[in-house]
């Protein structure tokens, strides 16, 4: 029976999820120098349009289509082959199809995260191919593990709205990436300065807003886990803002905005996958740690010396590490965590966060070796110091006299 | 004939202006300058990243009188110039071969 509140509110939350994929087009976008502002922003863009269609084909049948042996999920689905306006499997109360959607815009999401680790320097060919491969060999299998029916959800692994299979799995994509594809021309000798944080400030805005989508929609419903999910979401980012900003001030003396921003976005990573298993106290506990810790990992990729250009790794597999990690702590509401006498969950929480990280290297590291073969990986030379936006685009996005 | 070459703060711009229009000065060419001599610049912070900042802007201010100006108009911009901190500036004072009018035609200390 479709509740027409639950459905009401599902179809409002994938539309603020839909929100997150621009908003990270300008969060990553303002980062970039002047002259990659329009590539940069692309890489977001282009998810939109190709996740869309791999999702309608196949995505979304062997992400939550009928389990085949717990790793993935069976064709039978492909082209929505009965998906439609009646319930599914996944909730009695709203359409298949609004399931489908809001689902189709975490897809999207993951794969545009992961593009701030190659950010200046990728072919539009190789990006293109890497988004298609990476969506359909990592995405939908890890997807389905957590929530299609597969072995990691079974385990009872905690993961309200995506800390493993969005957050983490990105995150390590982005490290193999960024180790993959090498330094950008001038890392380290040259300044790199952003382009616009006030881009960067809107975009980081634009997440928090449609985070309430992501998290609180992951309720599959609109009931009080969701109320939960919306107050945490918003308490661990507040909290994580502030941390990085603090530890920022003790370590450079300077609270900056991309700090505020970033930690923001770090404490809205780190509370998905506890947002509706964990109350309000421990979501700031949680946000405060992920602002410190993730402020501490993008001061390491300093001396590490790989580039990853927008800190993904920093923020998204961190921050993605340690809500999984505290949800398996702090988890209280509709499962049990360590603090709260149950340390099988942190163990399961660990296992399934090593599953995920194994998986996104060795997956991720292989396709990005296949498409270095086949296509290569970078622009010429002469293109990465000319700029994305002219080299690839034939564009500009700033003319300013 | 001389041409001063000014490189000023840019918040000083407009008094140095009154003070050249004061003593009967009125052509000039502004442009908006980069560089530094012994003022430091200024740190950015990106994230991990810290920058040092040490091209500064300024006002590049280009004019050229008759020689017998020189004193009065280098003595003006001084005083208007000046805040007494460092990074307020320079003058540099050439001489200039021959000047021409280009709507007239005109040569010399007329075409100023």
């Amino acid at each position: 029976m479709i509740s027409s509140g639950d459905t009401a509110w599902m179809l409002v939350a994938t539309a603020l999820v839909m929100l997150m994929t621009p908003g990270l087009a300008l969060f990553y976008g303002g980062m970039v120098r002047s002259k990659n502002v329009l590539g940069t922003m692309m890489h977001s863009f282009m998810c939109l349009g190709l996740v869309s269609v791999l999702w309608v084909l196949f995505g979304y049948s062997m992400a939550f289509g009928p389990d085949l042996g717990g790793v993935i999920g069976t064709l039978d689905w492909a082209g929505l082959s009965g998906v439609g306006m009646d319930p599914g499997p996944y909730s009695d109360k709203i359409p298949h199809l609004v399931f489908c959607a809001f689902q189709l815009m975490f897809a999207i999401i993951t794969p545009a995260l992961i593009t701030g680790a190659f950010a200046e320097r990728m072919k539009f060919s190789a990006f293109v191919l890497f988004t298609i491969l990476w969506t359909t060999l990592v995405y939908f299998p890890v997807c389905h593990w957590v929530w299609g029916g597969g072995w990691l959800g079974k385990m009872g692994a905690l993961d309200f709205a995506g800390g493993t299979v969005i957050h983490i799995n990105s995150g390590v994509a982005a490290l193999a990436a960024a180790i993959i594809m090498g330094r950008r021309r001038g890392y380290r000798q040259e300044p790199f300065y952003p382009n616009n944080i006030t881009l960067t400030m809107l975009g980081a805005g634009l997440l928090w807003f449609g985070w309430f989508g992501f998290n609180a929609g992951s309720a599959v419903a609109a009931n009080g886990v969701a109320g939960l999910a919306f107050f945490t979401t918003h308490v661990a980012t507040a909290s994580a803002a502030l941390s990085w900003i603090i530890f920022e001030y003790i370590i450079r003396k300077k609270p900056t905005s991309l700090g505020f921003a970033s930690g923001a976005v770090a404490g809205l990573v780190a509370i998905t996958p506890g947002a509706g298993f964990v109350t309000p106290l421990p979501a700031m506990i949680i946000g405060f740690v992920a602002g410190m810790l993730c402020y501490f990992a993008i001061l390491a990729k300093e001396r590490l010396g790989y580039d990853d250009s927008l800190d993904v790794v920093g923020v998204h597999g961190v921050g993605g590490l340690w809500g999984a990690l505290a949800t398996g702590l702090f988890a209280s509401v509709g499962g049990t965590g360590l603090f709260y006498g149950n340390p099988h969950q942190f163990l399961v929480q660990l296992i399934g966060a090593l599953a995920a990280i194994v998986f996104s290297l060795v997956m991720t590291s292989v396709i990005l070796f296949a498409i270095k073969k086949i296509v290569g990986l970078r622009v010429e030379e002469e293109d990465e110091v000319q700029g994305l936006d002219q080299s690839v685009h034939g564009e500009t996005g700033y003319y300013l006299t | 004939m001389k041409k001063i070459e000014a490189i000023i703060k840019p918040f000083r711009l407009d008094d140095v202006k009154n003070e050249l229009q004061s003593i009967g000065i009125s052509g000039m060419t502004i442009t908006e300058v980069k560089g530094h001599g012994r003022q430091k610049g200024h740190k950015e912070i990106y994230r991990g990243a810290e920058y040092n900042v040490d091209l500064i802007p300024k006002i590049k201010l280009e004019l050229v009188i008759p020689d017998s100006m020189t004193d009065s108009v280098v003595q003006s911009i001084v005083k208007a110039a000046r805040t007494g901190k460092i990074g307020d500036g320079k003058i540099f004072i050439m001489p200039v071969d021959d000047i021409v009018r280009i709507r007239t035609g005109e040569t010399g200390d007329v075409a100023i």
